[in-house]
């Protein structure tokens, strides 16, 4: 059952050039840090290459040939965006740097607009500081309180209290897919709850949109953040998803050249939807190339991806599981099909980054650390976590490959 | 790397040397590294002759910053606190032996920026220090 899906990851990973480039020590480079950032697919790098190379000109105003072809093959990205995540229109889509752009977009405009004292912001114990900062910050300006979805220790969800929590709320701001534990939010239990209470939702994506289908539409959420370079686009590009009317209502977030109509010495009048919040260039190649990752995925299959990912994170369970006698411990929820594509755990006492490092040698690439989510470290009383991440390219020969060196890394420090 | 951790350092990252404090600490600093959560606090006591009578430190993270704030610990008795707020990351190296790289670098100096801070904020309360 296992072994077609393997095989096609490992036809797959040839689209990806890195990964057959050796490291520094002649090793295979295993790559399981994709949670971090995905590597690029050679498509994703012509795309560059061609753009500086061919049509390389500013959008929206030039009127030679390249200035218009540019133009179009950037808002052409935009449509390949809104499709892939199903948005009804492609001026919800609005490029930012990445998630964290994305959801302080929606913080300083929305936010600030419609938060005050005696509101309230929900979000869990479980966000990447992307998803909280901001908020802390938001809630620190308006005098809204910052409220939290308890998660138990695999970082599933407490909703018993969901309806209490939401008492007072206007915005439910949470992690489809944690990034420490792979943990799924099940957003279609929660977003009709915070619409019931008058709540609108925002949703980080940033772990979910490059791994599994989603459906903006369907799951009926009202913001939804992701970043390009998780999902084998460049670093650089990100894109805010928000319901068209929410957005229109919206203030503009930067201010300046290319999100105006009309400019005079005393006012201005913004552009349309999406360019009222793209102020300055926008980042256009990594934009162009963003939608090539898009087609990219797409052939491949979101449907196929997510359950390569469940057998591929089943096998590495399946693998890890004999060294629990030696004091190696995963979190996260127990079933493969309940999780993202993200192991964290911790291997007796070896420190998360000295095991990074042992893992390093051999050309196996994993995250040790907080993974930008200190609150819940804390909460779990983990000083650090190692994580492996998965991705369509990851193969059952780089689980073989961490397994073995799992085992050098307890010859080391004499772990039996 | 291939062979940074040796048998003494994985002994001082699990039998650390001059772990925990100290009841009157003349000097005290602490500092974490926030890329991988290491921290670490260095107590100092110094002596009627000036120097370095007794360390502690505590603290918890890496094999590569524990055994390296262990073994600085045993480095820095003996020297004054002018000694210690002027050492250089030699100290540390000729105590690890070679091969750290440079990613792990920060992890290795924590405990010798801590201790060097525990000095120098000592000696900035000197009256005739201020006084300059």
């Amino acid at each position: 059952m296992i072994a077609p899906v393997d095989a096609r990851a490992a036809a797959i990973a040839a689209d990806f050039p890195i990964l057959a480039k050796p490291t520094s020590r002649g090793k295979r480079l295993v790559y399981l840090d994709s949670a971090a950032s995905s590597q690029k697919p050679q498509a994703v790098i012509d795309t560059l290459v061609d753009y500086y190379s061919s049509y390389n000109a500013n959008i929206h105003r030039g009127v030679y040939e390249i200035a218009a072809r540019a133009t179009d093959a950037f808002e052409a990205a935009r449509a390949k965006v809104a499709r892939f995540v199903n948005a009804a229109h492609s001026a919800e889509i609005i490029w930012t740097r990445n998630t964290t752009e994305a959801i302080n977009l929606v913080s300083f405009t929305w936010g600030m607009q419609n938060l005050g004292p005696g509101d309230a912001i929900l979000t869990t114990q479980v966000e990447h500081h992307s998803n909280l900062v901001p908020w802390q910050l938001l809630a620190s300006k308006t005098g809204a309180q910052l409220r939290y979805i308890q998660a138990r220790d695999d970082g599933t969800l407490v909703l018993d209290d969901l309806d209490a929590l939401l008492a007072g709320t206007k915005l439910v701001a949470l992690s489809h897919v944690s990034n420490v534990l792979g943990s799924i939010a099940p957003l279609e239990a929660i977003v009709p709850r915070a619409h019931a209470a008058g709540a609108l939702v925002l949703v980080d994506a940033a772990q979910s949109v490059p791994h599994m289908p989603v459906d903006v539409q369907a799951l009926d959420v009202d913001f939804l953040a992701v970043s390009g370079h998780k999902m084998c686009a460049p670093t650089g590009i990100g894109f805010l998803y928000g319901k068209r009317a929410l957005l229109e209502a919206m203030p503009p977030f930067l201010t300046g050249g290319d999100m105006i109509r009309t400019v005079a010495y005393d006012t201005t009048t913004f552009a349309e939807l999406p360019w009222k919040f793209e102020a300055g260039t926008s980042n256009i190649a990594d934009a162009i190339a963003f939608g090539t990752a898009c087609d990219y995925l797409s052939n491949v299959g979101m449907a196929w991806i997510r359950e390569h990912e469940i057998q591929i994170t089943a096998y590495a369970l399946e693998r890890l599981a004999p060294f629990a006698a030696r004091g190696l411990v995963c979190y996260g929820p127990a079933r493969a099909a309940d999780r993202g594509g993200v192991i964290s755990f911790n291997f007796a006492d070896i420190h998360a980054h000295d095991l990074a490092s042992i893992l390093d040698l051999d050309g196996v690439c994993i995250r040790a650390g907080h993974h930008c989510a200190m609150p819940l470290m804390d909460k779990m009383n983990w000083p650090a976590t190692a994580r492996a991440s998965f991705y369509l390219y990851t193969t059952e020969a780089d689980i073989d490959a961490l397994v073995a060196a799992l085992e050098k890394a307890a010859e080391v420090f004499k772990i039996s | 790397m291939d062979d940074f951790y040796k048998e003494y350092i994985l002994d001082h990252y699990r039998n650390p040397r001059n772990f925990g404090h100290l009841d009157k600490p003349t000097a005290v600093a602490e500092d974490l590294n926030p890329l991988c959560g290491d921290k670490i606090k260095m107590e100092l006591l110094v002596g009627a002759d000036g120097k370095i009578a007794d360390v502690r430190f505590s603290g918890k993270g890496c094999a590569i910053s524990q055994a390296s704030a262990s073994m600085l610990t045993e480095s820095i008795k003996g020297k004054t606190l002018e000694e210690v707020a002027h050492l250089s990351h030699d100290v540390v190296l000729e105590n690890v032996g070679i091969g750290i790289s440079p990613t792990r670098m920060k992890c290795a100096m924590l405990g010798l920026k801590v201790a060097k801070s525990a000095a120098l904020g000592e000696i900035a309360t000197w009256p005739d220090e201020a006084a300059t």
